[in-house]
């Protein structure tokens, strides 16, 4: 198909569409509203249902109740709303069902700022509900990656029985860029376990995450365990960018991986070899490339960026262990960090080494 | 070489469209290309802004902070943008609406009365098609054509006889800039 030019917010709402999503319910907030908008005007036309939830709290339970029923159905928010729907993804989570979580991060807390931001990522990556969990979360850097994992978000979800989120921000939902839509057959998996009515006389199906007996709630919590054991051998994904010879590595995701590849280029023209770690999966996080960089005699130090005040950059340190030293370079509350500011902290890094 | 292009002015002037219409024109040249729109309260009354490259190497970050042109068609644009050009860049100015002249030595610029042509044209809406005129003339970074193209993709069939006045308006920026040679 040809490329079309596409704000990163349609683009998701389209791809979940063609990913065959037929259910939505959200709130609005900026800076993701064209996805509700796309899903309030495109889902009538395929017989699905976009529903505006009266909060965020029944916009994500009507999403559990969806997701009970075997639908393939998806919600997006921005960072406060997301707060909003921690306790109904606990129970997502807990109760074994499949769905899409969008967060358009902005700056925070509170009520914070619309700007772009990814001081998510601790809520995104250590579970931001209650309850010892987990979900595989997703990090797109530019539009077609937007799209494409869009639709292995929703595979990925139906494979463990998980919710996935893609954590983007307000400037890759705001942005657009050339998309193309790869033509792709929706193949919706069966859902034995769903609650679709028992007229045929078929064992009833429960969908539930109370467990008063403790021992019952440890084995179901180390049956969820055996789940996460499994995306992480066979989930994660990462681009390592430039890494061969490079003596300063960054490791940057989303938005700050594509200011990190102008970096990368101005610092090449001044003769210094930097690399690019970009998680693209941020749980299960990339620990082994991390492990294998830290080993390479080339590489010195990393520097983690982000815009926070530094959250991946502890996931960073936990991989490295030690190995070799790991520095954080930030801008938070909805300003983005300048290639030239970059350069002069790792410039300042290479007179410390 | 890379084209980051800064477009500015009122909400409700045309310059996300105009930014749309360029970094669309730029895609289907085969360019890489992004389009970036501030967003939020400033663009209810106050100036909106959108940041478009297009290139044939690749886009990282999309925020331009170094532009090689930039359009005002508001004073405020003016004033908030004439720093961020790269000396030698361009700047296009709307001097129908803007009085001011630049305080940059070390750049081109064109002052283009780009409301006063639309009305003649009969529809002051495409003043800021007089000014992409004028951008393209100045620095051939898409081909006309490929701006209607993409005009036809976005306006519709409804709206296909807004075409020629828009194809009109982009004429005459080009028009102002040749005469300047």
């Amino acid at each position: 198909m040809a490329k079309v030019l596409m704000k990163g917010n349609e683009a998701i709402a389209e791809a979940a569409i063609q990913a065959g999503c037929r259910y939505f319910f959200g709130y609005p907030i900026t800076p993701q509203n064209e996805i509700p908008a796309y899903m309030a005007k495109m889902l009538p036309k395929v017989g699905g249902c976009f529903l505006q939830a009266e909060s965020e709290i029944s916009a994500i339970n009507m999403v559990y109740g969806a997701a009970g029923a075997g639908a393939r159905v998806m919600t997006s928010s921005s960072s406060p709303g997301i707060s909003l729907k921690q306790e109904g993804i606990s129970y997502i989570v807990g109760a074994e069902l499949p769905c899409l979580i969008v967060n358009i991060v902005r700056g925070g807390p509170g009520l914070g700022g619309i700007q772009p931001a990814q001081s998510d990522y601790f809520q995104a990556v250590k579970g931001g509900g209650h309850g010892d969990y987990h979900m595989v979360v997703l990090a797109p850097s530019s539009i077609q990656e937007m799209v494409d994992l869009v639709t292995d978000g929703f595979d990925i979800a139906d494979k463990y029985r998980n919710p996935v989120m893609i954590l983007g921000d307000g400037m890759l939902g705001q942005m657009m860029e050339p998309v193309e839509f790869r033509e792709k057959k929706t193949i919706l998996p069966e859902k034995p376990w769903a609650t679709t009515g028992n007229k045929e006389g078929k064992p009833r199906n429960i969908i539930n995450s109370l467990f008063i007996d403790p021992q019952g709630l440890e084995d179901h919590v180390l049956k969820l365990y055996k789940k996460y054991d499994e995306m992480k051998e066979n989930e994660v994904r990462v681009e390592c960018y430039n890494c061969e010879d490079a003596e300063i590595i960054i490791a940057a995701y989303g938005t700050m991986a594509r200011i990190a590849k102008n970096v990368i280029q101005m610092a090449e023209e001044q003769g210094i070899k930097i690399g690019l770690i970009r998680p693209i999966t941020l749980w299960p996080f990339p620990v082994d490339t991390f492990k294998k960089w830290a080993d390479s005699h080339h590489v010195k130090a990393f520097l983690s960026l982000e815009m926070s005040m530094g959250q991946m950059v502890e996931d960073i340190r936990l991989s490295v262990d030690g190995a070799k030293p790991v520095h954080f370079y930030g801008r938070t509350g909805g300003m983005v960090p300048t290639p030239k500011a970059i350069l002069e902290e790792i410039k300042k890094i290479r007179e410390g080494i | 070489m890379a084209h980051e292009v800064i477009i500015s002015g009122f909400g409700g002037q045309g310059v996300m469209s105009l930014g749309q219409l360029l970094t669309y024109a730029g895609m289907l040249e085969g360019k890489n290309v992004s389009w970036l729109p501030s967003y939020g309260p400033e663009m209810r009354g106050g100036t909106a802004n959108c940041s478009v490259i297009i290139t044939d190497e690749l886009v990282g970050s999309p925020i331009v902070t170094e532009a090689t042109a930039v359009i005002a068609m508001n004073l405020p644009s003016l004033e908030k943008f004439e720093k961020t050009i790269l000396a030698e860049g361009l700047l296009i100015i709307n001097s129908s609406l803007v009085d001011s002249k630049t305080t940059r030595d070390d750049i081109d610029v064109i002052y283009i009365p780009a409301n006063e042509i639309a009305d003649e044209l009969g529809n002051n809406r495409v003043a800021n098609m007089v000014m992409l005129g004028a951008y393209l003339e100045k620095t051939r970074v898409v081909s006309p054509d490929s701006i209607i193209e993409s005009l036809r993709e976005v306006l519709g069939h409804s709206k296909e006889h807004l075409v020629p006045v828009n194809q009109e308006a982009l004429k005459r920026g080009a028009q102002l800039v040749k005469n300047k040679g």
